[in-house]
């Protein structure tokens, strides 16, 4: 098989080099426990500081405030079950969007399950939070207000800020879910007056596994995993080592980066959107076209579905994702397609494309080749392409 | 997740197209569940099915169904038509993973709903066939068309 073009960076990215270097020596070498008194394991515990410190300077912030996860579903149920419960006496009603990922909206089913109310904010079209319908939600028992910093399947930036603002006004704490931004977006939880905020390691050119959880000085939430003294006795379990130094050394390649990567990104990004909205007829852009990830494409293209047209692509050695029923698992097509208001048929046919500042201008050129078509392909299939013709003669 | 029979079909689609003035036409399934097929029927005065062609909306299952569908009743009479039944098209593929049965139901129903299109314009019954229940309008919203 020839070479992949590998266009799913939003499900996960290729592991860097030097995340792996740095990683080495911690399985062979420096294999110590951090919590043990000998030096061996004070290597381990230096490391594990480092990439703490590391984290807590991009997002400026204490490092005491950092703890260290299994990624990014467990930070977000750690947020949620944990605020809910030590917040109780409080109040029981969480405000969160309806273009969260699943690791925030099924825990907000398993709490509402637990006597715990729920509310979902609309999005607008483009996928952005509307910030008048989250403020008028605020109810004096509310305890928490969750909203990722962007999404995962449409790319759309929320005005978190904004949000944080509002949040510190009303006395609700405020967790943001910011997986697919952290990294590639510069976030200052202060300036935005998060008090949590979730992360993962893999999103970032870092290895699987490992993340973290931000957890503002004086936000009472409790341990999540009980045992040891690790993460200030919050989180139980010896450290994820090898993990956390990759995870630390993935976090300083990103911010060194980013300026460069971003401005890669957008170039292909916005080369490959253009291309594709004027070449294929019938498609639309899904999402903010400005307030939108750098690497995000999604394109619904009418009359396909998006199963056949991912196994359509991956013969062609080309990964990417979709929105529809068949890659969901259900039978309804992606949660956030429906929520910016696309009608199923049109969710049915979404193609995700998340970049990486590794793609080349050949490889994207190629792909929108391949999309175009495969698109026509499909619809000379498509009964109801067949129908939209004869109507429209 | 897809056996090489669903693959080859799915790449190699068999009788994709229509027929002009088709003896029949089935249509079932809905956009909302992400799945149409439309099976177009030629049959001869001796009941048999000439040609088969067909066009499917839908997932790698959904369009590998209907080409098999459609190579099973290709040359039969209605009798033997009707019965190629969900299993016998999931088994001509070497089976299809649980989420994706409702496919080779599709592929059914789609078959069943031709030949009572066929049954209606020529006046005849045939036995053990009943009105197609799918309607592929069925909680559609009206949309308005902004491409």
């Amino acid at each position: 098989m020839e070479k992949i073009i590998y266009l799913d960076n939003a499900a996960t990215t290729k592991t860097a080099s030097e995340v792996v270097e740095a990683m080495l020596p911690y399985f062979t070498e420096h294999y110590g426990n951090p919590s043990s008194i000998y030096s061996l394991g004070s290597e381990s515990k230096r490391a594990v500081m480092e990439a703490r410190e590391t984290i807590a300077d991009v997002l400026g912030t204490a490092a005491n405030e950092i703890y260290f996860t299994a990624g990014g579903s467990e930070s977000d149920n750690w947020a949620l079950k944990a605020t809910a419960d030590a917040y109780k006496q409080k109040g029981k009603h969480i405000i969160t969007s309806r273009i969260e990922h699943h690791a925030i909206l099924h825990t907000c089913e398993y709490l509402e399950q637990k006597g715990y109310e729920i509310t979902y904010v609309d999005v607008d079209e483009h996928g952005i939070v509307k910030l008048d319908e989250l403020e008028k939600a605020i109810r004096p028992d509310t305890i928490l207000i969750s909203i990722m910093y962007a999404n995962n399947e449409i790319g759309s930036i929320q005005p978190v800020k904004e949000i944080g603002e509002i949040a510190s006004a009303h006395g609700v704490l405020f967790h943001s879910d910011a997986v697919q931004a952290f990294g590639q977006l510069p976030i200052n939880v202060d300036e935005c007056h998060i008090d949590m905020l979730s992360a993962s390691g893999h999103k970032l050119n870092g290895p699987k596994g490992i993340g973290f959880l931000y957890i503002r000085k004086g936000v009472k939430i409790r341990s999540f995993v009980h045992g040891g003294q690790q993460e200030r006795a919050r989180r139980a379990g010896t450290e994820n080592v090898t993990g956390i130094v990759g995870l630390g050394a993935a976090v300083k390649r990103a911010f060194r980066i980013m300026e460069e990567k971003t401005a890669k990104e957008i170039q292909l990004r916005d080369h490959m959107i253009q291309r594709i909205l004027t070449e294929v007829p019938y498609c639309r852009l899904n999402g903010d076209e400005k307030k939108r990830l750098p690497n995000n494409v999604n394109i619904s293209f009418r009359f396909v579905e998006g199963e056949s047209l991912l196994i359509k692509l991956d013969m062609e050695g080309i990964c990417a994702s979709s929105g529809s029923a068949c890659t969901s698992g259900s039978l309804d097509p992606s949660h956030v397609l429906l929520a910016i208001g696309l009608p199923h048929e049109i969710a049915h046919g979404s193609l995700r494309l998340t970049l990486s500042e590794e793609n080349t201008m050949e490889e994207i050129d190629k792909t929108v080749d391949i999309i175009k078509e495969i698109v026509a392909y499909l619809r000379n299939m498509s009964p109801l392409y067949e129908d939209f013709v004869k109507k429209n003669k | 997740m897809y056996s090489e029979k669903v693959m080859d079909h799915f790449n190699n689609p068999r009788n994709v197209g229509e027929i002009e003035d088709a003896s029949g036409v089935g249509t079932v399934g809905n956009a909302k569940c992400g799945d149409i097929m439309r099976i177009y029927l030629d049959i001869d005065d001796n009941q048999i099915i000439r040609d088969c062609k067909f066009k499917t909306f839908g997932c790698g299952a959904a369009v590998a169904t209907s080409s098999m569908a459609t190579e099973l009743v290709k040359g039969k009479s209605i009798q033997e038509a009707m019965e190629v039944t969900n299993k016998a098209v999931m088994e001509a593929l070497d089976g299809l993973p649980p989420v994706k049965v409702h496919c080779s139901l599709l592929a059914e129903e789609a078959i069943h709903a031709a030949l009572w299109d066929y049954a209606e314009k020529h006046h005849i019954r045939i036995e053990g066939l009943t009105k197609p229940k799918s309607d592929i309008h069925e909680g559609e919203e009206e949309e308005k068309e902004e491409y």
